[in-house]
This record gives C-alpha cells, sequence and structure tokens, in this order.
C-alpha cells in the first residue's frame, strides 16, 4: 500500500508543474513504473484515482499513462547485463517486499549473475518516474 | 523527472524541528548521541522520531535494542512506535545483513525513505547521520527544507580538524547549526571550546568517556541510568536548544 505515497507524488508533480510551465491544459502524463519496485498496478491506478479526487490535478487517470519499464542490471566488477527477471535464484517473498519499499536493498538480496558479486548498478526500471508531461500554454 | 522529490517536504511538514546528528569522523558517538537525544526529548514528553541514515552502519536499532517490529504500510509506511521514540531505518528492509550502496544508490534510497515515510506531527525529527561530508549529508542539506545541524567531536585534533571542515561546508551552504558536542572526554581540559571560541558556534558542552556505556546498549532503561544520557541531559537542560 505505499503505492499510495509513490502515487501522490506524481500527482503533486503534476500540478507543480502545470504552474510552473503556466499550462493551460495537459494532455498527457507518461510514467514509467521500474519492474525491479513490483509496484501492484491496481492498487497504483487506484491510488491514483483517489489522489486526483484529493488534490484536483489539471489531469483525469486517462491521461496518464502507465509504461512497466524492464529492470536492466550492470555489473561494475565484471560488466555482465541481465535483467532483473532473469536472475537464478528466486527471491524470497520478504525480499521482495524489501526491495518494493526500497528498491537499493537489492544489493542485499541479489547477486551478479555471472560473477556474483553485489556490486552492481541498476541501469533502468528501478521505481516510479515521470518521463514526461505534455501539454499546452 | 523524479516525482518523489515532490513530496519531502510534505512529509515533513507536521515537523516542527528538524536536526542532523553530523560531525565528520565515524565512531565518535554520532549515533549514541541521536538516540540519546531522541531518547531524552521523548522523556521531556516531545513528540519525537529517529530516523537512521547511515545505510552503510545503522546502529541506532542495536543502541535502542529495537527488534522484532515493523513499519506498518498506510498510505506509504509508518514508522513503528518503539519506546516512544518513532523509528525508522534501512535496517528494516536490509534485516541486518549488509547493503552495499555505491553514493548514488544511496542518494536514491534516502529520497525513498523520506519520501514514503509519513511521520505524523512531530516535535523532533532527529536523524543520525553516517560519518563524512557525502552524499547523505549533501541530500539531507539539499532535501530538508528546515534542517538543523548537531556537531559532535572528540577531543582529539584528528576529529576536530574534520568538524571545522564539517561546519565551513554548513556555513557557505548557510545551514544553522546548533552547535558542538564534545564526546568521550578523558583529560580535564575541552579543546574545542576554545577551537569553537574562534568560530562563533556554540559550545555545548562535553560528555565524558563513559566505561558503563557499553553494557547498557540495547537496553532502554539502562541507557537513561548510565552517564552519557544524564551528562547530555544536563547539557540540553542549560543551553537553549530546546525552547
Ligand atoms: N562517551 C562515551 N563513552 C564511552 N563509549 C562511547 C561514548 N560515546 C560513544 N561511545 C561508544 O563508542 C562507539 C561508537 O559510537 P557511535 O555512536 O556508534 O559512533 P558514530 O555513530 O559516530 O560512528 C559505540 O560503541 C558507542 O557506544
Ligand atoms: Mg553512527
Ligand atoms: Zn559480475
Amino acid at each position: 500500500m505505499h503505492e499510495w505515497a509513490l502515487a501522490e507524488s506524481i500527482i503533486v508533480t503534476i500540478m507543480k508543474e502545470y504552474e510552473k510551465e503556466k499550462l493551460s491544459k495537459v494532455f498527457k502524463v507518461t510514467v514509467k513504473i521500474g519492474e525491479l519496485q513490483s509496484i501492484e498496478l491496481d492498487i497504483f491506478n487506484f491510488a491514483l484515482e483517489n489522489m486526483i479526487e484529493l488534490y484536483k490535478p489539471p489531469v483525469d487517470l486517462n491521461n496518464i499513462c502507465l509504461e512497466i519499464d524492464r529492470c536492466i542490471l550492470k555489473c561494475k566488477v565484471c560488466d555482465n547485463h541481465w535483467n532483473y527477471r532473469d536472475t537464478p535464484k528466486k527471491l524470497e517473498e520478504d525480499e521482495k517486499e524489501a526491495i518494493h519499499f526500497i528498491p537499493e536493498v537489492a544489493h542485499t538480496y541479489m547477486r551478479c549473475t555471472q560473477c556474483g558479486s553485489p556490486d552492481f548498478e541498476i541501469l533502468q526500471g528501478r521505481g516510479v518516474w515521470i518521463d514526461s508531461i505534455e501539454g499546452e500554454k | 523527472m523524479d516525482p518523489r522529490l515532490n513530496i519531502i517536504n510534505k512529509r515533513l511538514e507536521n515537523i516542527k524541528r528538524v536536526i542532523a546528528v553530523s560531525g565528520g569522523k565515524g565512531g565518535i558517538g554520532k549515533s549514541q548521541t541521536a538516540a540519546a537525544l531522541a531518547q531524552y526529548l521523548s522523556m521531556q514528553n516531545y513528540r519525537v522520531g529517529l530516523l537512521d541514515l547511515d545505510f552503510c552502519g545503522p546502529s541506532s536499532h542495536l543502541i535502542l535494542g529495537i527488534d522484532d517490529v515493523f513499519p506498518e504500510e498506510d498510505m506509504g509506511i509508518l514508522p513503528p512506535l518503539v519506546g516512544g521514540i518513532h523509528f525508522m531505518s534501512i535496517t528494516f528492509f536490509s534485516g541486518g545483513q549488509p547493503a552495499p550502496l555505491r553514493g548514488g544508490e544511496i542518494s536514491n534510497a534516502i529520497i525513498e525513505i523520506l519520501a514514503i515515510t509519513r511521520w505524523g506531527p512531530l516535535d523532533f525529527l532527529i536523524i543520525d547521520m553516517p560519518p563524512g561530508t557525502g552524499d547523505p549529508t549533501l541530500d539531507v542539506i539539499r532535501l530538508m527544507e528546515r534542517v538543523e545541524f548537531l556537531l559532535v567531536t572528540t577531543p582529539s585534533r584528528v576529529a576536530q580538524e574534520v568538524m571545522k571542515k564539517e561546519l565551513s561546508v554548513l556555513r557557505e551552504l548557510h545551514i544553522p547549526v546548533i552547535g558542538v558536542l564534545e564526546n568521550m572526554k578523558i583529560k580535564n581540559n575541552s579543546p574545542t571550546e576554545e577551537v569553537l571560541a574562534g568560530l562563533q558556534v556554540p559550545f555545548l558542552g562535553s560528555i565524558d568517556f563513559d566505561e558503563d556505556l557499553e553494557d547498557a546498549l540495547g537496553n532502554t532503561d539502562k541507557l537513561l541510568a548510565t552517564g552519557f544520557v544524564k551528562q547530555l541531559g544536563q547539557i540540553l537542560a542549560h543551553s537553549q536548544m530546546i525552547s
């Protein structure tokens, strides 16, 4: 349910940008959802809907487009690139849950699939990100 | 665009004062001071939060003996209330195991914690800072609008030199400094007081090296009875820091 906190940050950011850029209309907001954080899309949408009701931003749910961002990890030691889903060792539920809250603790529970190092980079697909806000002045 | 940055100060809006306990070096008693400060304030019936931002060496939970609790989820995460202190730490998520993070990732994790933690109304949020003036310190300054710093040092010249450097960074960035606490005093003199006199930074006082502290770790009642907590209490009672 901490999807709500992230949904709130999206709505607050849209409102700030709307004011800052002096927009008269917002057509489309593209939000990337990184795989690593395992956001529950149903909950996230529901939370967005509720936050829209609460904050009354200049968009409705139809204007917010959620895109799943594949999570790619890159080892700092051996340069191996791999996808989060290809991690051979299945994560325990509580490990997944911890990564869901703070994606960086992936370094506690995951290792490079080639050399076993915890020193890898999250190249993409970490968490919730606003890719673009399209509108007119 | 990182949406989390826009919600952080909203998460802190019902907190009257945010105090980062810092001081360049490691092992000088920052965590000990942060925990004792939180305990002391809570005993004075203030509403207190304690946030451990030392991701590489989280210690607050060890000092206060916090285990077997986990944040609740409610439109974010709620810091569990332990012994009168609302507590948040990466240790809840790393489960006591190491979290080997690089600088940028430490920043990212700090931003996440600040964006999703719902503190509720507090009189004080105390932050247990990692050593140094690297990413975490700069992030706290960048992200938490109303933060004030309380610096810890030991009487050693080695610690003082690092403390002075941090003071100078804070001054340049116009960050309020409550003062400097001298910890682990063994001899009679207080070199920190002399060092600070020229810098126009309040000297808060000294805390002696406390041989009984180690045995009290992890037990809040024992901690309250230590010389460390008593001396810190006296210093705080005589300072204008809490008013
Ligand atoms: N005044 C003191 N007397 C005795 N031991 C102390 C005192 N202050 C701190 N310590 C101990 O020194 C160690 C380092 O303190 P800590 O607070 O973890 O330092 P830091 O957070 O600055 O790295 C801990 O074991 C702590 O209990
Ligand atoms: Mg510490
Ligand atoms: Zn590798």
